[in-house]
């Protein structure tokens, strides 16, 4: 069906070796060209090739660079995608709900303070069932202003009915992006997904990596076929009132169909494994089989921990690393499975929960933990706020921290807030 | 003019809705709908229309119809107009379809406005209707941009020592006509004939057009149900609220300028107004018709016409 | 009946346009309903028009020399009273709840 890897097409044309950190399985079976993008173009590229009919988004750092790119795409007259300039984050997303209830395919990207504007109108995005795709380009939040990235924008917003998927780098964020529709289109879906990249760390560094043709995306994404759509073909009432004796039912109705969104991740990420080589699923697992520490993370820190890992391997020490391709919905049994071996687990959160008792992702994995017969010790790690670096030395030292707990049964502290002066 | 006589007899908006008996907003729903010219998509902001005529499971809608937030419906509409537009060149869809977004006074002078704003600079083929009943009647009769001053409302309550609502009502029209729209014009349930054919010439625009047409709420104006029509036509008739076009950026009035009635006659059929007829607050009386004046004068003169 | 969770529609969108023509506004009237003269009616259509509760139906029913007749719906008519102020030739009139009409 798909065609064989490594044929030149004169766009150089790179077969696939299986590099790279983003395999887990299987080879590739399609013809993929090498480029070098940043994860922002790559992100354009990714909405150009599906062939989004609407795009609607508002200029901001450090997203910015995808609107550029689509909009070149537009004057070039490379796509047929109509883009409207909208005058803020809250009508790109209201705009995007509208095209997409027409039955459009609807693409939008922001960050940040973008996101926060936005809030309102993705509880709308996922309680009408409109398989919207936002490119997420993660940045801190004021105040103060800081236009570097940290994961305060997306936190903020995790419990909005949205897919969310995290990219590590440009490449996952090309892949993701293209996943996405398929995910969110798919009748037993129908929810809008968002696509998480770490502002400039990957939305601004170029990358080499592979993308598909043009023809092998539109072979694994066909058009939408909407379930429901406002059409004068259609006169339906969409976005009504439901008082007390129906607003419940509709909204567990939506509650399950992100829970069980999970089999089509999976079933998807596979499907573009068994085409790319590139396989996807909700969490990427390095060296977890007889670990007994581990650090999980999100984004780009993963690349981070992951190589401090193998160093650490190569020294003797029995760790791990979970990279979470998929924060929402939370793979909670999947990710027990992964981490029942394990004496003890860090948690990285790139973003505070004010007040809460951990960030946000160690309260999802300790709760996950509740009424299991795991038990395992967890340290929760803030990091890297606006955009603080997180260089390799401070991950050795959360391994440091772990390993200590995986071999004393004791936590020290319960949240500890990672390179923050004193 | 079309006669009411022969208005399409197709009703697209249906009865069992929820709204109050002698609603002048749902008149104004209803009126327009007999514009239509073809297949038409109605966008519907959050207020008292929204919630009462699509309580779930019952709609009173015959077209397909949206709602989506308070103050995004301009930029839902514009989704669905670029939706249609990309489908159809793609081969996905066939033929025109009519949008009509639909806002309140407080969805469109207030939290709405730069959604507004943004549809009429970017050109969308959309007609937005603004039905005015001069507050947040939803909520429970909260003064918006649109209440008239002197009005009492419950955040702007006729005190001891505040009479009502200070600050007049926003140009809605102008700030519309001056995004450089083909068409703009105010109206009113009142004169419904001329209402029905603003919303049939705004339809027929190619692009933006903006009606904002008076629709009394008796709940809120504390009127009485059956004189819903009646105010209408008064507001008009007292220069409160005139009715024009603004077409290619020329004003031009829908009435022959005539002598106003008095607006104390137009103020005592309402709650909300009667404090001003108290001797108290004379000089507020006497105030708001110098502005009333003022104001008509200043649309007459725009139109290049001159007070009778 | 009402529908439990999984059978409800998607996102509560109304499938089937225009059914709150089945809900029961009528007995929101508490004094007077309106009632029509078909002698005096001069069919202007102003109240069918004006009505916002579309209430007022147009029946096409000759009567003398009109094809057409004007028919209250009581069912939905919630008493506003509109109609009866409009009407030009005073041809409806706001009676008693209570009166028998044809």
């Amino acid at each position: 069906m798909y065609r064989r890897g490594g044929v030149f097409t004169g766009e150089g044309v790179i077969p696939y070796t299986g590099e790279g950190s983003t395999v887990t399985a299987g080879s590739a079976v399609c013809t993929q060209i090498g480029c070098a993008y940043t994860g922002n173009e790559a992100v354009a590229y990714a909405a150009k090739q599906c062939n989004v009919d609407v795009v609607a988004a508002y200029p901001i750092t450090p997203q910015t660079i995808i609107v550029e790119r689509f909009s070149d795409y537009v004057a070039n007259g490379e796509v047929d995608t109509k883009f409207m300039y909208v005058e803020s984050e809250h009508s790109a997303m209201s705009a995007c709900v509208g095209a997409s209830l027409a039955g459009a395919r609807v693409f939008t990207s922001t960050a940040s303070q973008g996101l926060a504007l936005m809030h309102e109108v993705m509880y709308l995005a996922s309680g009408l069932r409109t398989p919207i795709v936002m490119g997420v380009v993660n940045r801190a939040l004021s105040a103060p202003i800081n236009i570097h990235g940290d994961h305060s924008d997306m936190m903020g917003s995790r419990d909005c009915g949205w897919i969310q998927l995290f990219a590590e780098n440009a490449q996952e964020a090309y892949d993701l992006t293209i996943q996405a529709f398929k995910i969110a289109e798919d009748p037993a879906v129908q929810l809008p997904v968002a696509v998480n990249l770490d502002g400039y760390t990957v939305s601004h560094a170029t990358e080499n990596m592979k993308s598909l043709t043009d023809e092998d995306v539109a072979r694994f994404l066909p058009p939408r076929k909407p379930i429901f759509k406002v059409d004068p073909s259609t006169p339906i009432s969409v976005g009504g009132m439901a008082l007390p004796e129906y607003y419940y039912e509709i909204k567990r109705q939506q509650e399950e169909a992100l829970r069980q969104s999970r089999h089509v991740v999976k079933r998807v990420g596979k499907e573009y494994g068994d085409l790319t080589g590139r396989r996807y699923g909700f969490m990427e697992a390095y060296a977890m089989e007889d670990a007994q520490a581990a650090v999980i993370s999100l984004g780009s820190t993963c690349g981070t921990v992951r190589s401090v890992a193998k160093r650490l391997r190569a020294k003797g020490k029995k760790v791990g690393a979970i990279k979470l391709w998929m924060y929402r919905p939370f793979p909670a049994e999947e990710l027990i499975s992964a981490i029942k071996g394990l004496k003890a687990l860090a948690v990285m959160d790139r973003a505070i929960s004010f007040g809460a008792p951990y960030g946000a992702l160690c309260s999802d994995i300790s709760s996950s933990l509740q009424n299991t017969e795991v038990k395992l010790k967890v340290l929760n790690m803030i990091y890297g706020l606006g955009g603080r670096d997180i260089p390799p030395a401070t991950v050795e030292r959360v391994y440091r921290d772990v390993l200590q707990a995986a071999r004393t049964g004791k936590v020290e502290e319960r949240v500890m807030f990672l390179d923050v002066r004193e | 003019m079309v006669a009411p006589k022969d208005l399409p007899l197709q009703e697209l908006y249906a009865p069992g809705h929820r709204l109050c008996a002698g609603c002048g907003p749902s008149i104004s729903v209803r009126m327009a709908l007999k514009a239509a010219r073809g297949p038409t998509v109605v966008v519907n902001s959050t207020g008292c229309v929204e919630v009462s005529t699509t309580i779930f499971p019952y709609t009173a809608w015959r077209i397909p119809w949206v709602h989506a937030l308070f103050e995004n419906t301009p930029a839902v509409a514009s989704g669905l107009e670029y939706a249609y537009e990309a489908l159809e060149k793609r081969g996905a869809r066939k033929g025109k379809v009519d949008i009509i977004a639909l806002g309140g006074d407080g969805g469109t002078f207030d939290i709405g406005i730069q959604a507004l704003s943004g549809m009429l600079e970017r050109g969308h083929d959309i007609v937005y209707i603004c039905y005015d009943n001069e507050a947040y009647m939803n909520t429970g009769i909260q003064r918006s941009g649109a209440t008239p001053r002197g009005a009492a409302t419950t955040t702007s309550p006729a005190g001891k020592v505040i009479p009502g609502k200070r600050g007049g009502k926003k140009d809605l029209a102008a700030i519309c006509a001056g995004h450089g729209i083909k068409y703009t014009a105010t109206a009113s349930i009142g004169f419904f004939t001329d209402y029905i054919d603003k919303v049939r010439k705004a339809i027929e625009v190619d692009g933006p057009a903006v009606v904002h047409v008076l629709a009394p709420c008796p709940l809120g104006w504390r009127s009485s149900p059956a004189d819903t029509i009646k105010l209408a036509k008064m507001a008009v008739q007292t220069g409160i609220f005139p009715i024009y076009e603004v077409v290619d950026g020329k004003y031009r009035m829908s009435l022959k300028p005539g002598k106003l009635l008095p607006v104390e006659e137009y103020f005592k059929l309402q709650g909300r107004f009667s404090h001003l007829l108290r001797p108290e607050f004379k000089e507020e009386l006497e105030e708001i018709n110098r502005e009333i004046e003022g104001n008509y004068r200043r649309i007459l003169g725009l139109a290049g016409e001159q007070v009778a | 009946m009402k529908l439990g969770w999984r059978e409800m529609p998607i996102a509560g969108v109304m499938f089937q346009p225009g059914s709150s023509a089945e809900y029961k506004t009528g007995d929101w009237r508490i004094e007077k309903k309106p009632l029509i003269d078909q002698e005096r009616c001069i069919r202007c259509m102003i109240c069918w028009l004006i009505c916002p509760d579309v209430a007022i139906e147009r029946v096409q029913k000759p009567y003398k020399n009109y094809q057409e007749s004007l028919k209250e719906d009581y069912y939905h008519c919630k008493g506003c009273g509109i109609c009866a102020a409009e009407c030009p030739v005073d041809a409806i009139e706001m009676v008693e709840e209570s009166r028998v009409v044809p």
